[in-house]
């Protein structure tokens, strides 16, 4: 095996294998420059397929699992990316989905129960140079890992995070889970959950989260659009996606991927796009003039114009909180796929970087003999 | 403690030796060894700050030192009262000492509250100093005493001194224009000023320090001099106080260097960043405030021009999950916390043990079991750091022996963890975090090299020829595995705490493979290179004296008193309490007694009885304190004897 001393500590010296040191990391991005901050992580030398994606290892998901769907829309959508896969790290945390990292030819870590948010966090502060995914579930992120998602959210560490909900524990074999509906019945409740559901997107827009966007595993193109907005979002993006556990849960989102049921369930948000949903449009949802809330409405010639236009960059969470609120999380109808929310914000890692760079500029560069003897001294002679 | 060797004053009981001589002015000047003088006042009387100022004159001044800060967990408990006491006891001598001394010389009570917590450790004869205008009636009631202790004899046996400090505060203060609160609150600087008169300290530091500390107020810079000044020149003129004692510097007790007064929490957060450019990798501190280690936070989070990242996390779990996951990205990772919080880092240890990535871990333990004692000091997350885990999970463990070690333990667990790839315990504890002593400061060119080498290309031939990475293809001499970070083309790989094949590091549930990968890990920890357990017997002795971490001051001092009194008794150290030195074993058959005490019931001497098969004595204290050492010699003696 051949060797090099690592650990560059030296700015601009990092190189593509060093961590980055005081002032690594490229340095120069304005906290709130999209571009700028994926510019920080080389891009690939030549072309990249979908296969350069795929590890050697036997994919070990139940035969039906909407795993699949997006391992397969995630592989697909990394050579649209162009980033050196070297420079890519999905990290999970445990459950069915948390077995992902496995599947990727990137770097990769399988973690432990809910703690993927925190190790990520870590690792994306301190190595700029990189692209961040965590895969996650509706228990590991929502159950016991939900300290470390609303942290992570409200730091806005450069992180994508893949959220699988699919409202269930698979993994220990089908207990309900923190978005499972009221009255669940499963193996921990044969008389029915009597849990009230997480709301996951309405959850994260309280945790000041400044992208957020629900998709669905068997819709690939959409899948594929809210990566791609995920992956240029500087800062955290949280990205639900719904997505089928067929042996434990199946059918949860049928709603929602069978076509016809789908008109009336479905609210597709695009930004700029007045928010009109069902057979050629004929619903919109319009503000409630009496309550500042959202609601549903027929669209007819006089309340047209009236029609929401959706607005993802919004300052204000407000209608975006509204916008979770719209779905019956029973039927699912009126559920908003889409980027709900995309607003810029200084993103942690960035802030981090600064005032490492900030300090030398104010002090220099540390001066270990100086540090060590302090302000207060006296010397024995021999 | 700066050397271990052997100093007869040590054992002396008295501290009052050597001539006495006029002053200048008429008043006596007495020579002394040593002095243990202990400040205790309310929590919000500054009683820290006094004990540190007078530590730093008296470092400066360049005797021996050792502190023994004592404060609760309540930043403010309601004044006047015992548990609200809070007290700074300092060592100091003009020859090599090790403890902060059993029993104060001075005591030094602001209050009725503060003198009723500490006059029962104090031995007779002992001076006390004490703030008149606070012993009122009500005062004194609220600590249960119905009469005056400074009137009703019960302090016969002392040599007290009355003195109105507030009313001399006040009054000294008058000048400025400052409300009688604010003035009273610098009768903590008039009782320093008092003391350093008494004791020769130089006092330029003093007033530097207190110019520097209320720049931006530079009227109560001006009156905390002024009362500082005033309490100098009280003791100068005023008549009670006819003597003043010189304790000259320790020349002898140190090597040629440069010194400096060092606290244990700041040499360890210092050894960090040592490590950090030692091993050439970014510091990534991980942590979440808890008593008593914050103050390595703190302090890291002021060195950011060293690249040092430290990231206050949402919870002790995520302090050393973001630390695990800067060292997957190349980091020198750390995590600081105390025993409740390495009870939460668990799972997250067990991951590292697995992933075999480096980590500290740094525990400053405290008295528990849970909340326990939070500022009090204990060694009873020995056996947590052992085993604490699920499954076979092993994790070298290192503990510092005095509050300057703390620097060089740092830089070894470093060691261990970079070479081993491993997470390393480093046990410190509230009694090192706190106390104080002198440092030589070390060039950074004695160092250690620590130089760390990443993974940079394929490490393993498969049968058809193709170069290919093996993330657990072991080195052969350390077991270590490849460290290779993100970003290095071509090395991509998965880790994760589902067991792993021997060499792919793929996913296994192999019986066998588990069984090869448990006893490999085992195996590689059992390896760490750790150097051979040096006794100190120079009478050959049958009986061995066996301690580990902060317990090395006190029970030096005990076997120096014992030796002293013409006893022979052998001396030994452990800083690496898994794996053991090599020669453990054949030492402790060496003697026919081994006595270990500890700050716990008996957790080392449990780990070698089980190992060695020694018929391993332990000696016990859990009372949030250090030893005495007069206690500890004493119990020693019965275990000679026995």
């Amino acid at each position: 095996m051949t060797e090099v001393t690592g650990g560059t500590r030296e700015a601009g010296a990092t190189g593509p294998t060093g961590p980055a040191g005081g002032s690594g990391g490229g340095g120069g991005a304005g906290p709130t420059d999209a571009g700028a901050l994926l510019q920080l992580v080389p891009k690939a030398e030549g072309k990249q397929s979908m296969k350069d994606f795929k590890s050697d290892q036997e994919v070990r998901w139940c035969p039906g699992c909407g795993d699949y769907a997006i391992l397969a829309a995630v592989q697909g959508f990394m050579p649209q990316l162009g980033l050196a896969k070297e420079n890519i790290v999905f990290v999970s945390g445990i459950g069915c989905s948390s077995r992902f990292p496995y599947y990727m030819n990137t770097y990769g870590m399988h973690s432990i129960h809910g703690r993927a948010p925190a190790i990520a966090t870590g690792l994306a502060a301190s190595r700029r140079d990189l692209s961040v995914w965590v895969v996650t579930g509706d228990g590991d992120a929502l159950s016991i890992g939900g300290n470390h998602l609303v942290h992570a959210l409200r730091r806005n560490v450069n992180l994508k995070i893949l959220l699988f909900n699919n409202r269930i524990y698979g993994l220990t074999k089908g207990q309900y889970s923190p978005t499972s509906e009221v009255g669940k019945i499963t193996k921990s409740t044969p008389m029915g959950s009597v849990d009230a559901p997480f709301n996951p997107l309405s959850l994260a827009l309280g945790a000041e989260a400044t992208f957020v966007a629900r998709t669905v595993d068997s819709d690939r193109k959409h899948l594929t659009e809210v990566l791609r907005q995920a992956a240029d979002h500087p800062g955290t993006a949280l990205i639900e996606i719904y997505q089928n556990c067929n042996i434990f849960n199946d059918g949860a989102f049928e709603a929602i991927k069978d076509k016809q049921q789908a008109e009336e369930a479905v609210i597709r948000l695009e930004h700029g796009q007045p928010i009109r949903f069902g057979t050629d449009g004929a619903k919109g949802v319009v503000r409630d003039a009496a309550t500042g809330d959202l609601k549903i409405v027929a669209v007819t010639a006089d309340n047209e114009a009236d029609i929401l236009v959706h607005d993802a960059h919004a300052a204000s969470p407000t209608t975006a909180f509204a916008l979770t609120r719209l779905a019956d999380p029973d039927t699912l109808h009126h559920t908003p796929i889409g980027v709900l929310r995309s607003v810029e914000r200084p993103v942690y890692d960035t802030l981090m970087t600064d005032q490492l760079d900030a300090a030398v500029e104010q002090n220099g560069k540390g001066d270990l003999a100086a540090l060590l003897a302090g302000n207060d001294t006296w010397t024995v002679v021999g | 403690m700066t050397s271990q060797v052997s100093s007869p004053a040590e054992q002396a009981d008295s501290t009052v030796v050597g001539e006495q001589r006029k002053a200048a002015g008429t008043k006596d000047v007495r020579r002394l060894e040593r002095v243990v003088i202990r400040f205790a006042g309310d929590s919000g009387d500054g009683m820290q700050l006094t004990g540190d100022r007078f530590t730093s004159e008296t470092a400066s001044f360049g005797n021996d030192l050792s502190t023994l800060p004592n404060f609760p967990a309540e930043i403010r408990a309601p004044a006047g009262t015992l548990p609200g006491v809070s007290s700074f006891q300092l060592h100091f001598a003009d020859h090599d000492i090790l403890t902060p001394g059993d029993a104060p010389n001075v005591l030094v009570a602001m209050n009725p509250a503060a003198l009723k917590a500490n006059v029962g450790d104090l031995p007779r004869g002992a001076e006390i100093i004490v703030n008149t205008d606070e012993f009122t009636r009500r005062a004194m009631q609220k600590v249960g005493y119905d009469a005056s202790p400074l009137e009703d004899g019960s302090l016969d046996g002392y040599h007290v001194h009355p003195v109105p400090l507030t009313t001399l505060t006040v009054e000294a203060l008058k000048e400025f224009d400052l409300s009688r609160k604010e003035a009273e609150r610098s009768k903590n600087m008039f009782a320093l000023g008092l003391l350093s008169w008494m004791y020769h300290r130089p006092t330029e530091g003093t007033e530097k320090f207190l110019r520097s500390k209320f720049a931006k107020k530079p009227d109560i810079a001006a009156a905390n001099i002024a009362a500082y000044r005033a309490g100098w020149n009280f003791g100068e003129t005023t008549e009670d106080f006819a003597v003043s004692y010189e304790v000259a510097p320790a020349t002898t007790a140190f090597p040629p260097g440069t010194y400096r007064n060092i606290s244990g929490n700041l040499a360890l957060a210092y050894g960090l960043i040592a490590a950090s450019l030692q091993t050439d990798l970014p510091l990534f501190l991980g942590s979440y405030p808890i008593t008593p280690a914050s103050d390595i936070l703190h302090e890291l989070s002021r060195h950011k021009n060293f690249g040092v990242r430290t990231f206050q996390a949402e919870d002790e779990i995520a302090g050393i999950g973001a630390a695990l996951g800067a060292a997957f990205g190349g980091s020198l990772a750390v995590t600081t916390t105390s025993g409740p919080g390495v009870a939460l880092k668990s799972e997250t240890i067990g991951l590292a043990v697995s992933l075999e990535l480096p980590l500290l871990v740094v525990d400053i333990q405290r008295g528990g079991p849970s909340t326990g004692l939070p500022t009090k000091t204990e060694q009873a997350d020995l056996l947590q750091a052992m085993y604490g885990r699920n499954g076979e999970a092993p994790v070298p463990v290192v503990a510092p022996c005095t509050p300057a070690d703390c620097f060089d333990a740092a830089l070894e667990a470093a060691r261990i963890a970079v070479t081993y790839r491993t997470p390393v315990f480093l046990l410190s504890d509230g009694y090192l975090a706190n106390g104080s002593e002198p440092w030589r400061v070390p060039e950074p060119g004695e160092l250690p090299d620590l130089a760390v080498r990443f993974a940079q290309g394929p490490n393993h031939s498969l049968e058809d020829g193709t170069e290919v990475f093996w993330p657990y293809k072991r080195d052969p001499h350390t077991l270590a595995r490849p460290w290779a970070v993100p970003g290095t083309p071509g090395l991509e790989h998965r880790i994760g705490g589902i067991e792993k094949q021997d060499g792919t590091g793929n996913i296994s549930y192999d019986p066998a493979n588990h069984d090869f990968m448990v006893r490999t890990r085992q195996a590689k920890i059992d390896g760490v290179a750790v150097p051979d357990l040096e006794v100190d017997d120079p009478d050959g002795a049958r009986t061995l004296v066996l301690g580990w971490g902060s317990t090395y001051g006190p029970i030096t001092a005990a076997v120096r008193r014992l030796r002293g009194a013409g006893e022979a008794v052998a001396q030994a150290h452990l800083r690496h309490l898994n794996p053991f030195p090599a020669n453990l074993g054949a030492v402790l058959k060496r003697y026919d007694k081994v006595v270990v005490p500890e700050m716990n019931l008996g957790q080392l001497a449990t780990l070698v009885r089980a190992k060695y098969l020694v018929d391993a004595h332990s000696y016990n204290q859990v009372n949030g304190m250090p030893f005495k050492a007069e206690q500890l010699a004493a119990a020693l003696k019965e275990a000679i004897d026995d």
